[in-house]
């Protein structure tokens, strides 16, 4: 079997098929919602979307591994916390954001030592951690929230979230534009750059390929999957102190929305659950898709109810279509079974022979 | 014949040895699974390793390639003693010693350049792949030291593209280009068609044509019989014999390992 010497427009263009849903989307609401028709409506999301955006990057580094986090709700609650309480309580400004930072580094350490080390599978370890840090959080903070009025005059605020064009000349759209957007923006060219080019995003598509290979070509996978999850609570902290600083409060679960809507962005986006393949370009685009959903049928005049249903179908939309590009065995045993469960119905029991045989030359595939 | 005489005939023609096993013993908690095991293999001769399933032919192996540590004996390797502590995958890979396993030597999704070098990228001193020069280093491997020329097969294509003979080809390939000394076939031709297991062979013959050694581990006796220099029977964690196929038709070895299990 060989495949062609020359690449399709859909091997050279990464997430192409995501994108054009995302412009067919726009086109679609551009059309049904006048809103979406100006600069402003879009600008409001670059102020919201970056958490989703950074936890989204950081899942695909996880997921392309093979692994799973479902702790990182917890973190945005523990780290948001630490920052909180800190910048608030402390006046400790700059400080506030290390110690966060740092906490969410050591959280996803610890998970990635359960995980790599003490060997838990990611889903159980991190659903574990996930109820110790939200706890943690939840006791530390005795459940308060805190709101950090008055924090726009730190420089803490203005370079992380602040408004940098704001009382300039340039248009109001471009006076708008908030700082997360830009640092998301660095974050995650630079995280492209190490999936797609570094020796550590090679290891963590090998490791998700197959841990096995992975052992046997020398790659230290224990090592490599704690960076991972370390790598995932550093963002988690970014995300959680541009969370605390947009909306100028913390409050214990603000980190809850995001679990399912992250895995749902990195899934839409092309990233394999079975691991070995992973696209940040498609993640972002997901994690777009899956935002403007709401705005866009709300816009459009539907009820609020809509959008989860809306979003059920994408995704699932978008998980069969990938399976079906992707895996071309998987597509065979499915064509098989159907056609093979028809023959059998029809005719003689014989007819189970074509799927048998689909279905051993997937194996052997994998 | 006792054990002391077995280890001496066990040691290299050539008197220099590329690997040297004295006395291994590997326990998987109260499993014995290799004992006082002694063996040496010369720079360039091909050596066949047999035996039943859970023989101890992976184990041994994977002792000599530094996925697993023995709890005692030593490892010498051109005739300097490794240190077990120390040994890893990336060590043996140090010292020239590469391993083909049956299914486990290529990742599927990822394409041919980065199975090329992945576990030792080329790259820049912050750790970033220069992917041109790999790209361009694993074409010249798949077109000249692989022959891959012509059959649609391309740097970029991806593993699961390949058939099984292709893989092992490219698995043969790469531990020929990294000049390993020793190279470990694991099992290369299960589950492969007839004119496939024939381009296995055919590469082992090359590694043999090269100057280097190999270790060939095989439950198929017909393909080791036809390429091995000597083989070496494994039982129950220990090396039970030494034979030369000059001296035993396939039909006889079959015969010989037959009843080596009826003795249990």
């Amino acid at each position: 079997m060989a495949s062609p010497s020359k690449p399709s427009l859909m091997q050279r263009v990464e997430a192409l098929p995501i994108i054009i849903v995302f412009v067919l989307l726009i086109l679609l609401f551009m059309y049904t919602a006048p809103a979406f028709r100006t600069p402003t409506m879009y600008i409001t999301y670059l102020s919201f979307l970056p958490p989703l955006i950074l936890l989204g990057v950081g899942l695909t580094f996880v997921i392309g591994a093979g692994e799973i986090d479902l702790c990182f709700p917890s973190i945005i609650a523990f780290s948001g916390f630490l920052f909180a309480v800190l910048f608030k309580e402390y006046n400790l400004g700059w400080i506030a954001v290390i110690v966060s930072l740092a906490g969410g580094i050591l959280v996803g350490f610890v998970n990635g030592v359960l995980i790599a080390k003490v060997g838990i599978p990611s889903f159980i370890a991190t659903l574990g951690t996930q109820f110790f840090w939200a706890g943690a959080a939840a006791v530390m903070s005795g459940g308060r929230s805190y709101a950090l009025r008055g924090a726009e005059e730190s420089s803490v605020w203005k370079v992380i979230v602040g408004r940098p064009f704001a009382g300039t000349d340039l248009p109001h759209w471009v006076q708008q534009l908030p700082m997360q957007s830009l640092w998301t923006i660095v974050i995650v060219v630079f995280l492209w750059f190490i999936l797609n080019r570094h020796r550590f995003g090679e290891h963590v598509l090998f490791i998700g390929d197959s841990n096995d290979v992975s052992r046997v070509v020398g790659i230290n996978v224990d090592r490599e999957k704690i960076k991972l999850f370390t790598l995932m609570g550093l963002l988690s902290a970014i995300a959680a102190i541009m969370l605390t600083l947009e909306n100028k409060n913390f409050y214990g679960n603000q980190g809850q929305g995001y679990l399912l809507l992250a895995i749902a962005a990195v899934l839409i986006g092309g990233t394999s659950i079975f691991g070995g393949r992973a696209t940040i370009v498609g993640t972002v685009f997901g994690a777009i898709i899956i935002t403007l959903i709401e705005p866009g049928l709300v816009a459009t005049g539907m009820t609020g109810s809509w959008v989860l249903t809306i979003r059920g179908l994408v995704f699932l939309g978008a998980i069969i279509f990938y399976l079906w590009m992707d895996e071309p065995q998987r597509r065979a045993a499915f064509y098989a079974r159907v056609l093979g469960a028809r023959n059998t119905g029809r005719e003689s029991p014989a007819g189970e022979t074509p799927p048998v045989q689909s279905i051993e030359g997937g194996e052997a595939h994998q | 014949m006792t054990a002391a005489a077995l280890a001496t005939d066990r040691t290299a023609p050539q008197g220099k040895s590329i690997v040297r096993l004295e006395h291994v013993q590997k326990y998987f908690g109260a499993v014995q699974a290799l004992s006082d095991i002694n063996l040496a293999i010369g720079t360039n001769e091909i050596v066949g390793l047999i035996g039943d399933n859970g023989a101890g032919k992976s184990t041994l192996i994977k002792v000599i390639t530094g996925v697993i540590r023995p709890e005692y004996g030593k490892l010498f390797i051109r005739d300097k003693q490794v240190n077990l502590t120390d040994y890893s995958v990336r060590a043996a890979h140090d010292l020239s010693i590469e391993t083909v396993y049956q299914d486990k030597s290529l990742a599927d999704k990822q394409p041919l350049w980065r199975n090329f070098f992945v576990g030792r990228q080329i790259t820049n001193r912050f750790g970033f792949i220069d992917m041109k020069r790999e790209k361009e280093l694993a074409n010249q491997i798949l077109i000249n030291e692989i022959g891959f020329r012509g059959v649609g097969i391309t740097v970029d294509s991806t593993v699961s593209n390949l058939s099984g003979g292709e893989r092992q080809g490219i698995a043969i390939g790469r531990a020929m280009h990294y000049n390993a000394d020793l190279i470990i076939l694991d099992e290369p031709t299960a589950a492969l068609g007839v004119a496939e297991v024939r381009k296995v062979i055919d590469f082992v013959k090359r590694i043999k044509e090269s100057g280097r050694a190999c270790i060939y581990i095989e439950h198929n006796l017909a393909h080791v019989h036809e390429v091995a220099d000597r083989l070496l029977v494994l039982d129950r964690g220990a090396i039970v014999s030494e034979i030369k196929p000059r001296d035993m038709s396939v039909a006889e070895l079959t015969e010989y390992l037959i009843n080596l299990q009826h003795k249990h």
